[in-house]
C-alpha cells in the first residue's frame, strides 16, 4: 500500500538542543504505526515537528503527506489536510462543556448533519462521555479527558490520527479499553500513527513498529517481529534474559544502538 | 424621594457607559487574557474620526457613524495584528505595557492632531436633549446609551454561548495549542476579538462625545469600565454589565447625599472591598486547574 507520511531526515533544534537528529520513517496507509522509545528519546518532538507546533523546525529534512511536502506550514493548515493530533496530557479546553469539544474538533468541517452524527458516534465509543455531555472538561477525570481528546480528534474525520501516549496515566483496564477502540477506529479505515511507551501494548496492535533512541531510529520491523526480538524483549518489555550459567559470575546485557 | 430617584436614573445612565467600556475589556481579556489599557483611547480616536467625518467632509450622520465603526473595526485589528502579535515570547506583564504605550502614543497622536481643546460633537441628539416623566428628568442620549449597552450585552452574551465562532474565541482562550490542533487560526481569532472590542468601546465613545470631547474624555470611562470589568470577574460579561450598573448608581448617590469630591474615588473603594471578599470577582465561574 501506499504511504500516507512519509518523514525524510528531519532534524529538530529546541533553541540549542538537538532534539532529532536525522530521523526517516513512513506511515502506511490504512495501517498502525508504532513508535517506542524512552523518556527523552524524542517521540512527542517528532509529532510535534509533523504537526508544526514547533516554531521554525524542522530545521532540516521533508515531511509528505499524500505527496505533497507539509513541513514549515501553520497547524491549521496541518490539519485542514485530515490530520488530527491528540496531544499528550490531554490539552483539553477546561471551561467547554463534552459536547462543545467534540463541536470544536469539527470546526473545519462544514457538513452539520454529518457532525451530529459522528458525535454521536463518538457517544458510542466512550458511553462515559456521553453522561457528562454538558459538563465542563476540567471537572471530569483523567482517564475521560483522554477519552475526550480521542473523539476531539475522531471528529475531524481524519485519514491520519496521530495519538501521542494515550495510555499516560491510565488505570491498566482504561488501557486496554482505549487500545481496543483504538484497533476499531483503524478498522474502519483511519490510518493510525502512535507513540507509546506501553511498548506491549503498543507492538500487540500495531502493524509496524519502530524503536526511537537519542533522536535516531534505531531498529525498524513487523510489530510481531519486534515483540519476539531479543534485545527488544529485553530493554522494552522488561522480560530479563539475564541467567547466570555457574552462579557466580553474572552478565549483564547492556546495548546502544547508537 | 424624587431626588433619590433622579440619581439612580443618573447612575443607570453612567452606569451604560461604563458597561460598554467593560463589556469591551472583558472580551479582549477573553481571548488575550490581557487587559487593555488602549481601548479608551482606541474609542477616543474613533470619536475624533466621526467628528471629523461630520464636519469637515459634510457626511450625513448614519454614513459618518457607519464608517466610524468601521475604522473603529479596523483599528483593532490593526493593532493587534502590528503591535500586539509582534511581540516575541509574550508575557501578559509585557503585553500590559505594550497597551499601555499604545495608549499614549494614540492620546499624544489625538493632542497633536485635533488639539486639547474641549470640541463640540455635531451628534444629531444633543447633551441637553431630554423627557420629563413623573418630575424625573431623562435624558434621550442617556436611553440610547442603556439601550447600546443592554444591545451589545446580550448580543455579545449569545454570540459566545451560541455561535461556532464565539466558542472558537472562547477555546482559544482556555488553551491556544488545543485550539490550533482542531484546526482554528488563532491569529485571526485575535484580530477579530480586537476588532469586535474596539467597535463596542468606540460606541461608548461616540455617545459620550456630545457631552465631552477632549483628549482625556475616556479616562474615566475606561477606568470604571475595567473596574466594572474586574469586579465582574474578568471573563464574565453579563458581570461586567452588572458591576457596572452598581458602580455607576452607588456613586451618584454618594456624591448626592455624602460628598461630591470623592464621587469618582468610590468606585474604587468599592473595587478593593470586593476583591478583598471574593478575589475572583462576583460573577466569575472560573475553574480551578487541578493540579
Amino acid at each position: 500500500m501506499a504511504n500516507l507520511l512519509e518523514v525524510k531526515n528531519i532534524e529538530t533544534y529546541y533553541d540549542l538542543v538537538y532534539a532529532i537528529r536525522g530521523a526517516s520513517f513512513s506511515v502506511e496507509e490504512g495501517n498502525i504505526t508504532a513508535i517506542l522509545g524512552n523518556n527523552g528519546a524524542g517521540k512527542s518532538t517528532i509529532l510535534k515537528t509533523i504537526m508544526g507546533l514547533i516554531e521554525d523546525q524542522p530545521d532540516k529534512g521533508i515531511i509528505e503527506y499524500e505527496g505533497k511536502p507539509i513541513q514549515h506550514k501553520d497547524t491549521d493548515v496541518i490539519v485542514r489536510q485530515g490530520i488530527a493530533y491528540v496531544p499528550e496530557g490531554r490539552e483539553v479546553f477546561e471551561e467547554l462543556t463534552v459536547n462543545e469539544h467534540l463541536l470544536m474538533g469539527a470546526y473545519t468541517r462544514k457538513d452539520p448533519s454529518g457532525v451530529k452524527q459522528d458525535i454521536e458516534k463518538v457517544y458510542e465509543y466512550f458511553p462515559a462521555l456521553k453522561q457528562r455531555a454538558n459538563q465542563w472538561a476540567g471537572t471530569l477525570s483523567g482517564g475521560e479527558q483522554q477519552m475526550l481528546a480521542i473523539g476531539r480528534g475522531l471528529m475531524l474525520k481524519p485519514t491520519l490520527l496521530i495519538l501521542d501516549e494515550p495510555s499516560l496515566g491510565l488505570s491498566p483496564i482504561l488501557v486496554k479499553e482505549i487500545f481496543s477502540i483504538i484497533k476499531e477506529i483503524n478498522a474502519q479505515g483511519t490510518t493510525i500513527l502512535l507513540v507509546e511507551q506501553n511498548a506491549n501494548m503498543a507492538l500487540s496492535v500495531s502493524s509496524t513498529g519502530l524503536i526511537l533512541e537519542n533522536g535516531r531510529f534505531v531498529m525498524k520491523g513487523k510489530s510481531k517481529d519486534l515483540l519476539q526480538d531479543k534485545d527488544v524483549k529485553e530493554f522494552y518489555l522488561g522480560i530479563k534474559s539475564e541467567t547466570s550459567a555457574k552462579g557466580f559470575q553474572r552478565w549483564k546485557r547492556k546495548k546502544a544502538w547508537r | 424621594m424624587i431626588d433619590f430617584i433622579q440619581m439612580i436614573v443618573s447612575g443607570v445612565a453612567t452606569g451604560s457607559t461604563y458597561a460598554l467600556m467593560g463589556l469591551a475589556m472583558v472580551i479582549i481579556y477573553k481571548t488575550s487574557e490581557v487587559p487593555n489599557f488602549a481601548q479608551g483611547e482606541m474609542a477616543l480616536v474613533t470619536s475624533y474620526f466621526a467628528m471629523m467625518l461630520l464636519t469637515t467632509m459634510n457626511m450625513s450622520v448614519y454614513l459618518a457613524f457607519f464608517l466610524s465603526f468601521v475604522f473603529a473595526a479596523i483599528l483593532g485589528a490593526f493593532l493587534e495584528f502590528a503591535v500586539l502579535r509582534r511581540a516575541k515570547e509574550p508575557n501578559v506583564l509585557g503585553m500590559i505595557v505594550i497597551t499601555i504605550g499604545i495608549e499614549m502614543i494614540i492620546l499624544g497622536f489625538v493632542s497633536w492632531k485635533f488639539g486639547a481643546e474641549q470640541k463640540t460633537m455635531p451628534f444629531p441628539i444633543g447633551p441637553y436633549d431630554g423627557f420629563i416623566i413623573y418630575d424625573i428628568y431623562i435624558s434621550k442620549l442617556d436611553v440610547l446609551t442603556l439601550v447600546s449597552a443592554l444591545f451589545f450585552m446580550i448580543v455579545l452574551f449569545l454570540f459566545f454561548k451560541f455561535s461556532k465562532l464565539g466558542l472558537a474565541m472562547k477555546a482559544t482562550q482556555q488553551n491556544s495549542v488545543a485550539a490550533q490542533i482542531v484546526g482554528i487560526r488563532t491569529n485571526r481569532i485575535m484580530m477579530m476579538t480586537w476588532g469586535i472590542s474596539s467597535l463596542v468601546g468606540a460606541t461608548a465613545g461616540l455617545l459620550i462625545s456630545p457631552t465631552i470631547m477632549h483628549p482625556f474624555m475616556m479616562w474615566d470611562p475606561m477606568l470604571k469600565g475595567f473596574a466594572a470589568a474586574v469586579m465582574g470577574g474578568m471573563t464574565s460579561l453579563p458581570g461586567a454589565v452588572i458591576a457596572a450598573y452598581m458602580l455607576g448608581i452607588i456613586e451618584n448617590l454618594f456624591g448626592g447625599y455624602i460628598s461630591i469630591e470623592f464621587k469618582t474615588v468610590v468606585a474604587f473603594v468599592i473595587i478593593v472591598l470586593v476583591l478583598c471578599i471574593k478575589p475572583s470577582g462576583l460573577f466569575a465561574r472560573h475553574y480551578i486547574k487541578k493540579v
